[in-house]
């Protein structure tokens, strides 16, 4: 870790003086730092994952589905600090990450984008551009990023998913392949070499390569999956097991990758400590907590960030259920990280202080957020940054 | 045409239609009032390669539409295609359709039948739970035939370009079959609600999604009420469905429309909710579609700059009307089908002259379409873009099973899943994505090399009559449902299966069987073909050099299916 003390250390400098010495000292990023970047779409309800527990507006405006203050019930929020709580579903998962400092909440993060509309947000998030001026419907954050970091023949990036999500396209080449359930077939050697060569010259050229190369790989690491579920009988299913295949794809491989989890979408009946949302919230720790433990030694060098593209309304509608609102709260995971905080910006949660008095609004834009962050992770320079956000001054939320 | 006032005339009509078509065999609605203009010569004139231009109006080129094609000329053609007119299917496949529940048992009676099944497993005391399964596994089985259906006019019917807008309109008007029971609605939806006006008029197409029970339940308008206002659908429809995101409302504009949708819902009672005489007269039933004076929100609205006088369902039909009336809406929907059709980012001038048409014709799909096939643009296209993997899906197995009859759609389904583009597998509104962008990435190329050598070797599961083992119980409770006819129908009529698969036994571990003997498959039409041979001709000379070093006509199938010229359209 002596690099990142040294970033530490350069921190502490002037912006200058860091620029000019870093083109010299960090011409390369630190690249065996890993990111694991969790999208959870449909806008999740962020104040009942980090409950405002000091607010007494917060209960009156959730009658049926608020979750108690900490202490109160056996099933009430489990204490953060003075003001905030985390929601009982992740108890066993996330709230011991907390305590042991590699979990932290970003409440009021998001983006200025105010159309509450589920895919504008997305897309405009994963763009990660300005919104006013002519905006680059190819070039998502996350591949400008990979950029940076440099590909070297190496796979940088890789993204777990059907599709190649609007954060990880662009110009550098990412690949792609989803893993809940892996394909057997395969074409042989011999029509491998045959197809590589019809599509030599074409644009897809890349894209064929990559999926190739990393099929390989899957099915490495999937004979290792095999192998250790003989040893332990009990197999996990769903996300868990999911979390677990990227875990060991991206400790091997990848200094980026990406996952998305849909489903939080909640306008009817989410529940309150239990229910829907607590449902989605338990399976999504365990999740991340399979991730971690699959890490291994390498936990200690990764960051997990969880976003959405939006929170939801602070008070409850007519079917128990919230609409779509503004600010969220993201997540920060890690082994390395100073966590056991909640970190950026925060306003007291009282009446009349509600963005439009409907939701919370942005104090932390997330690409100030998240340009600091990957300043840290990957000691990057100024100009590096720039390219990933840019005209965005990074923020250094003393994280990680 | 419409004025303001028969409009809630016509919307009674398109509810009685709804009803009564539930009862006869689809049978699509030729578009008479249809703006059509005489037949033009603008396809023949271009001189474009046949192939091509059946890769872009079909779900893919094959032989038998290819001679459908040329017998009328590829102008003429499209003309019959656009007025959706004289779509037959071949006899076995009609035969498979007509055997299903989703075809011969009103959508109202099964819905009531589900019900009591959902109600009776609730009752169900102890650890029991048969009932529920049973529940789940008859609304599965049911989705399960509407995507057979989907699947199967896809790769057969004669209108081609019905069936292709159908899943275009499908997909923009995106339900999931994963929310409550709307898999067991998924039939109704297509059958009803978008493939009868999949080349009709946009402002019924709409309107009849906005009355489908699937629709209020997927976007959760039936708890929309007064006072307890629930915006989700308003916000959809205006940014999905209609306007699109920047087609000028606002927030404000979204609540007022959720208060013109309060009352709007679903029920499945016999009778009338109880209440005052005055809101009588107000309350509307057609089929599931409810309105409910009670949850109605009753003062005045402003949406888009107008007054709508707050009185009832009526609120609704003035702003529909003012919806597909708008610009932005004319625009959304061309630029949509634009990229549909032509390219993932059609020129401002196409889409423009397409929303022209689409406002002077008051919504008319087909004139709309039409602009868009007549312009040097789309001709210009012709071959160049990135099949979704619905289209490269569908086109390989046209290609490869011209002539076959195909008996079970479940690895269709499979390699759909395997792709990422389940049908109703979309859990968000705004549908699949389009674009080359969201498809051609690696991940994706290797899954279609696999489904490629898969269909390349003559995939026997394509023609192994399915059983897909319902519980004993779950048969007995169904008798209607019988999965006879089909087979029955299939053995007729496909010479290559002279012996039907041997009857899986009836259990709950029938999906494990002890491996029936696999008719043999018929050999894919590809290597063996003149015509696709022929086609190859056209391919780059690096395609073309792999194509010359396959080893056996089953890897000469494989790469031509893998090729970079079946990736596109």
């Amino acid at each position: 870790m002596k690099r990142r003390d040294l970033l530490k250390a350069l921190a502490l400098l002037p912006s200058t003086a860091m620029l000019g010495i870093s083109s010299q000292v960090m011409a390369a990023p630190a690249t065996q730092n890993r990111l694991l970047l969790v999208f959870l779409r449909g806008g999740y309800d962020a104040s009942n994952l980090l409950i405002p527990t000091s607010s007494n507006f917060y209960y009156e405006s959730r009658p049926n589905i608020a979750i108690a203050r900490p202490g109160s019930t056996p099933d009430a929020a489990l204490a953060l600090n003075a003001d905030w709580g985390l929601h009982p579903a992740l108890r066993e998962t996330i709230y011991p990450m907390f305590q042991q400092g590699e979990a932290a909440f970003i409440p009021f993060a998001g983006t200025e984008d105010l159309t509450r509309s589920h895919f504008e947000t997305q897309d405009s998030i994963e763009m990660g551009q300005p919104l006013n001026g002519s905006r680059n419907f190819h070039s998502g954050f996350m591949n400008r990023l990979a950029k940076v970091l440099g590909n070297n023949g190496k796979m940088t990036a890789m993204s777990f998913t059907d599709q190649l999500p609007l954060a990880m396209q662009g110009s550098a080449h990412i690949a792609n392949t989803a893993l809940r359930n892996v394909s057997k077939n395969n074409v042989d050697q011999r029509q491998r070499d045959l197809i590589l060569q019809m599509y030599a010259d074409t644009s897809l050229s890349q894209a064929v390569k990559d999926g190739f190369a990393m099929r390989d790989e899957v099915a490495r690491e999937m004979q290792e999956e095999m192998n250790s579920a003989n040893r332990n009988a009990i197999s996990t299913k769903g996300f868990e097991l999911e979390a677990q295949r990227i875990a060991r794809l991206m400790r091997e491989k990848y200094a980026l990758g990406f996952i998305d989890v849909g489903g939080w979408d909640t306008h009817v009946n989410q529940g309150g400590s239990s229910g829907t949302l607590a449902v989605k919230f338990e399976e999504l720790g365990r999740g991340l907590a399979a991730y971690r433990k699959e890490m291994g030694d390498s936990w200690r060098n990764t960051t997990v960030v969880v976003i959405s593209e939006f929170g939801r309304t602070f008070r409850e509608n007519g079917k128990h259920g919230t609409d779509h609102g503004h600010g969220s709260v993201y997540w920060v995971l890690g082994g390395g990280i100073k966590g056991g905080q909640v970190a950026g910006e925060q306003i007291a949660l009282e009446a009349g202080k509600l963005f439009q008095n409907r939701d919370y609004p942005v104090l932390n834009e997330y690409r100030a957020v998240l340009g600091g962050l990957f300043g840290r992770i990957y000691g990057l320079n100024t100009n590096q940054l720039d390219q990933v956000f840019a005209g965005v001054k990074a923020r250094d939320l003393g994280l990680a | 045409m419409k004025t303001r006032l028969n409009l809630q005339h016509a919307l009674a009509a398109s509810a009685l239609v709804l009803l009564s078509a539930c009862s006869t065999t689809s049978q699509q609605q030729a578009t008479d009032n249809s703006k059509l203009p005489p037949v033009g010569n603008t396809l023949s004139k271009a001189a474009v390669a046949p192939e091509a231009l059946l890769n872009r109006l079909s779900w893919g080129s094959n032989p038998s539409t290819l001679q459908a094609m040329q017998a009328v000329g590829p102008d003429r053609y499209l003309d019959q295609q656009l007025r959706g007119r004289n779509a037959t299917l071949p006899a076995a496949i009609q035969a498979q359709v007509d055997a299903m529940t989703i075809s011969r048992q009103p959508f109202m009676d099964t819905m009531r039948d589900l019900e009591a099944r959902r109600v009776a497993s609730e009752q169900q005391k102890g650890t029991d739970d048969t009932l529920r399964k049973e529940y789940q596994q008859e609304m599965t089985r049911l989705a399960r035939e509407a995507a057979n259906r989907a699947l199967l006019r896809d790769i057969y019917s004669s209108n081609q370009l019905q069936e292709q807008m159908s899943w275009f309109w499908m997909n923009h008007f995106n339900i999931h079959s994963g929310k409550h029971n709307i898999r067991a609605m998924l039939g109704d939806f297509e059958e009803q609600a978008i493939r009868p006006n999949a080349l009709g008029n946009f402002r019924d197409l709409l309107r009849a999604t906005v009355m489908h029970p699937a629709m209020l339940r997927y976007l959760d308008n039936e708890y929309n009420a007064v006072n307890r206002i629930n915006e989700n659908y308003a916000r959809e429809l205006m940014e999905l469905h209609t306007m699109g995101v920047n087609g000028g409302y606002s927030q404000k504009d979204v609540q007022e429309l959720a208060r013109v949708l309060t009352g709007v819902g679903v029920s499945l009672n016999k009778d009338a909710p109880r209440m005052k005489p005055e809101q009588e007269k107000l309350y509307v039933r057609k089929g599931m579609f409810e309105f409910q004076p009670q949850r109605h929100d009753f003062g005045d609205k402003q949406i888009l700059g107008q007054t709508i006088k707050g009185r009832g369902i009526a609120e609704l039909d003035d702003v529909l009307l003012m919806l597909s009336r708008q610009p932005a809406t004319a625009r959304y929907v061309s630029q949509k089908l634009a990229q549909f059709f032509v390219a993932d980012n059609p020129s401002r001038d196409l889409v423009e002259k397409m929303a022209q048409r689409f406002l002077q014709t008051d919504g008319d799909i087909p004139a709309t379409l039409r602009t868009m096939f007549d312009s040097q643009e789309f001709v210009a296209s012709l071959g160049k873009k990135f099949k979704d993997p619905m289209h490269y899906m569908l086109a390989s197995v046209r290609l490869a099973y011209d002539g076959n009859t195909i008996v079970n759609t479940g690895p269709m389904l499979n390699w759909l899943n395997m792709m990422g583009q389940q049908l109703n597998g979309r859990q968000t509104p705004d549908g699949y994505a389009l674009d080359e962008s969201a498809w051609a990435s690696s991940g994706q190329m290797t899954v279609r090399f696999d489904i490629a050598r898969s269909l390349a070797n003559g995939n026997p599961g394509l023609f192994k009559v399915d059983t897909p083992a319902p519980l004993a119980t779950t048969a007995a409770a169904m008798p209607a449902a019988s999965m006879t006819p089909s087979v029955a129908a299939n053995g007729m009529q496909a010479p290559v299966m002279s012996t039907p698969a041997p009857a899986t036994p009836v259990t709950a571990q029938a999906t494990t069987p002890a491996a029936p003997a696999a008719p043999k498959p018929p050999p894919p039409a590809l290597a063996t073909s003149g015509y696709v041979k022929n086609w190859s001709k056209q391919f780059s000379p690096a395609t073309q050099t792999a194509l010359s070093q396959a080893s056996t006509p089953q890897e000469w199938n494989a790469l031509f299916l893998a090729s970079p010229e079946m990736m596109r359209r």
